[in-house]
């Protein structure tokens, strides 16, 4: 198979690397560049457990084609916390009781990420929308609703 | 009543959760051995058939493809409660979820491209897939060295005289209830890495919730000792009762990495974790209740008919459990409960958070709402004159010391007002309000000749103190509750406390993450090691300070006397004076804790845990009478949790059980055609979102038992357990029908009314 050379920005890093055309995202994030953070639940975009941010959108990234982010910014949850320190929203979910297995965190905070940075005060509603793709096993969800909500009150 | 502690009782965030937070977490899924490769597992295409011939030929042909194994190349060493399961199969298979053969390659793309190259001659065979079927003669046999599907377990128990009982009830309530098969949707699929090292040792990677059971069961399969096996636990991505147990896909990951000498990694894929793990133990259930004029309950009889599976894996073993329901639960002396297990060509089921409770509660407490009204009695009140209390023995010999179970019942219903929303539905979407209670093991579970758990403390010079405890954290908290347990009883901040707790060579012996036992038995091992700590500590300071040992004390990490508390010395400045002494001393010490209780006689009879746990959960529902959709609105969950050591950490598994208690009640549902499994995506089952949760309030009954680590309890699975019962009684205050059998789904609950209405 051609391999393709792609060229993109993952936290703030570039990165030129060799693909097949049928990687994705998910993949090239966890197996090329080793940033395991991103966790895989399904690999058909059901669970939200790989969502990152592509051009500060919240995707999944089992669904996007490596190919297909070319030129692109991608920041993973090991881009969110700077110079070691937390970002609010990851210190709001270790707060707030809102891990437990710890496997959804990743993509729910990603989820909450791009949902902070256009709205800073969500609602309680607007956080439900914001992770309604994301699935959790083990906290009923109302822990990381209050995490999310709280985030405003960390700086 | 104020907090008498500094580290109990406080909102402690998760000693992880930082590193999950950030993505540092290493799963097992994320790691990478050097040289790993890559097994994959090849299943059966049949759910009952003979193998005649498998040729891995062409596989082993692909380049990247370094083994390939099927039984021949394995000792003939079965797994599973019954010993029935071998890793791969021989002869035949008789389930989809059958392991037939396995490859090593190096990447999992080229490892699936090798199993479609594997050809295997099957000659199909009629398959049994309903259990009362099974059991009847002429039934085509699943093992076929027994004469028959019966499966040689029994759970016979009986208590007082169900027939005298039965002549005295003026009310009796009959039914049959069907429960279903559900599963665990861990979010991290199954995974584990085997690797042997050059002395011919194994190490696991393992997701095992009991890593020292895990090892002596492996010892035997693989024809080791026990002692070869080390089991190191990763970062696990749910577990919720599936790690319970040894399964063939981490034999073979075994076989596979001896084979190629290499290490090799074993992952799920989404659709393997929904067709190829075991499920909830499905049921049915025939059922016999009866009250006096009095509203007491009369007797309770009850006959259960399990599906194993085509193995028996922990399944069949839950009426263990479920027998606590119609014993327990609520007073009654009369009672007979015996069961019928089959095998089928299904896929085996396992444990379940619960572990058959919430099939019997399901049971007891729809009955208990029949019963009432019957008997025209308000369904809270007749809970009340029949539940526990302090100083009551069950039926089973269980001894209720602190019982908070009226409590619960009565601020669960107050949390969902209940007097006001009761009777009061109308209109086309009607509201309904419904109760349920539960009984469970909160002192441990003596299912095992053992019950315990090891802890060690050490601490170094700098005053940071290690405990290494037996048991595992599987996402539930428990090490930061362990952690909690160590600074109190020290006197140190909780921070000053790290846990290990996941490699087999260094912590000492538990028996697993079960029965919700690990904060109490977990608990009450490193409380006392810690005690153990403290007075060494004190003993090295006494002469220090010019007193004797007991008339100090540890504060905030200062050793104080008591008499004059500004006397005092930062307690690790002791330890490093002792230690860089002549003659010189550490502080390590250990406990194992095993909980003053019995086995279970063969009668079903015995104290198997130190305490039980009581609550009762409160549901608002809202059923649209035109679509039959049913929504949860709120629950209000009241728990006797003895005392919440960590109220952050006791809500969210209160919640979370809820969540899974939620979609047991009206969405889960994996649905077997023939023993295939039809929806293995979460498009197709569907576990609950952020959308459908409903508000929940957690009201905690603190009942301060004797016997708990800082008078907790266990309570981990009972958050699940109540809940679809609940839901049911709801459903009927809101519309009148009475259902059966779950999940409530549109379907049913239209055809109920219309049947209703007819």
């Amino acid at each position: 198979m051609v391999e393709i050379s792609l060229q993109l920005k993952v936290n703030m890093q570039k990165y030129e690397i060799s693909v097949s055309p049928t990687m994705t995202l998910l993949e090239i994030l966890r197996g090329e560049i080793g940033l395991t953070g991103t966790k895989k639940g399904c690999g058909t975009g059901d669970c939200g457990a790989c969502t990152v941010l592509l051009n500060g959108k919240a995707v999944n990234a089992c669904l996007i084609l490596a190919a297909d982010t070319m030129g692109t910014e991608i920041t993973t949850i090991e881009g969110l916390a700077v110079n070691g320190k937390l970002h609010p929203i990851q210190q709001s979910f270790v707060d707030h009781g809102a891990i437990q297995c710890g496997f959804c965190s990743p993509g729910m905070i990603m989820s909450a990420a791009d949902l902070l940075s256009r709205n800073p005060n969500p609602t309680a509603e607007e956080a439900k929308n914001a992770i309604s793709g994301n699935l959790c096993r083990c906290t009923g969800y109302i822990k990381i609703i209050e995490a999310i909500t709280a985030v405003n009150k960390y700086e | 009543m104020s907090n008498l502690y500094t580290n109990i009782g406080r909102r402690v965030p998760k000693l992880d959760a930082p590193d999950k937070a950030t993505g540092r977490a290493r799963y097992l899924q994320d790691l990478k051995l050097p040289g790993m490769l890559h097994g994959k597992i090849l299943w059966s295409e049949y759910p009952h058939a003979r193998i005649v011939n498998i040729d891995t030929s062409e596989a082993l042909k692909i380049p990247g493809v370094v083994a390939v194994i099927t039984a021949k190349d394995l000792p003939e060493r079965n797994s599973g409660f019954m010993k029935d399961n071998p890793p791969l199969k021989r002869d035949k298979v008789r389930s989809l979820r059958d392991e037939v053969a396995a490859v090593a390659a190096v990447s999992e793309e080229i490892a699936e491209a090798a199993l479609e190259c594997i050809r295997v001659d099957y000659l199909e065979l009629p398959g049994i897939f309903d259990p009362e079927d099974s059991l009847r003669d002429g039934a085509p046999l699943v093992h076929e060295e027994n004469k028959n599907n019966r499966v040689k377990m029994k759970y016979r128990f009986e208590n007082g005289d169900v027939e005298e009982g039965r002549k005295r009830s003026v009310h009796i309530v009959k039914g049959r209830f069907k429960l279903h098969f559900v599963t665990h949707t861990c979010l991290g699929t199954c995974c584990c890495i085997a690797d042997f090292d050059a002395k011919g040792k194994l190490i696991m990677y393992s997701p095992s919730q009991v890593p020292f059971l895990h090892q002596k069961d492996m010892a035997d399969v693989m024809e080791m000792s026990g002692s070869d096996i080390r089991i190191i636990q990763p970062t696990i991505g749910g577990a919720f009762g599936s790690k319970l147990d040894l399964y063939p896909y981490e034999i073979i990951c075994a076989h596979l990495a001896k084979a190629v000498g290499r290490p090799v990694r074993l992952s799920f894929s989404r659709t393997e974790e929904f067709c190829c793990t075991p499920t909830r133990q499905p049921a049915i259930i025939e059922s016999e209740a009866g009250v006096d004029a009095e509203g007491k309950l009369t007797f309770r009889e009850a006959h259960i008919i399990l599906d194993a599976g085509a193995y028996v894996s922990w399944g069949p073993t839950i009426p263990y459990v479920m027998m606590n329901s119609f014993s327990s639960l609520y007073r009654v002396t009369n009672v007979s409960f015996a069961t019928s297990i089959a095998y089928t060509n299904n896929i085996y089921a396992g444990a379940f958070r619960g572990y058959g409770n919430p099939q019997g509660t399901f049971v007891v407490e729809t009955q208990m709402d029949e019963l009432a009204k019957l008997a025209n009695m308000d369904p809270l009140n007749f809970r009340i004159l029949n539940s526990n209390r302090p100083g009551e023995t069950t039926p089973q010999g269980m001894k209720v010391t602190t019982c908070g179970l009226e409590e619960c019942l009565k601020r669960a219903a107050k949390g969902i007002n209940w007097k006001e929303n009761r009777n009061a539905a109308k209109g086309i979407i009607r509201r309904g309000v419904g109760l349920a209670s539960f009984f469970h093991v909160g002192g441990g579970a003596r299912v095992y000749r053992s019950d315990g758990c090891g802890a060690i403390v050490k601490i170094d010079d700098f005053g940071q103190v290690t405990l290494i405890t037996g048991s595992s954290e599987i996402g539930q908290g428990s090490e930061t509750v362990l952690a909690q347990i160590t600074a109190e009883e020290l006197g140190v901040r909780v921070e000053d406390v790290k846990v290990i707790n996941s490699d087999t060579d260094i912590k000492p012996w538990d028996v697993g993450v079960h029965a919700s036992r690990t904060t109490f038995i977990a608990g009450n091992a490193a409380r006392l090691a810690a005690a153990k700590a403290k007075r060494k500590i004190l003993e090295m300071a006494a002469p220090e300070l010019g007193v004797q040992w007991d008339e100090l004390d540890i504060n905030d990490r200062f050793i104080f006397c008591k008499a004059k508390p500004e006397k005092r010395i930062l307690f690790h400045k002791i330890l490093r004076k002792k230690h860089f002494a002549y003659d010189g001393n550490i502080i390590v010490t250990e406990h194992f804790y095993d909980p003053p209780t019995k086995r279970q006689d063969r009668d079903f009879k015995g104290n198997v845990s130190a305490t039980y746990a009581f609550g009762t959960q409160a549901a608002e529902v809202e059923v649209d009478t035109e679509t039959g959709i049913v929504r949860v609105l709120k629950m209000v969950v009241a728990d006797d949790v003895g005392r919440a050591l960590n109220p952050m950490l006791l809500e969210g598994q209160l919640e979370g059980g809820i969540a899974q208690g939620i979609g047991y009640g009206i969405y889960e549902n994996l649905l077997l055609n023939k023993g295939r499994v039809m929806n293995p995506t979460f498009l197709d089952y569907k576990i609950p979102t952020v959308r459908d949760m409903p508000e929940i309030k957690v009201e905690m009954v603190e009942t301060h038992d004797r016997e708990g680590p800082f008078g907790a309890k266990g309570i981990a699975e009972s958050g699940s357990i109540p809940t679809a019962a609940a839901i049911a009684n709801a459903v009927y205050d809101a519309v009148g029908v009475r259902i059966r059998e779950l999940p409530l789904t549109p379907e049913k609950v239209l055809c109920a009314l219309c049947e209703k209405n007819d």
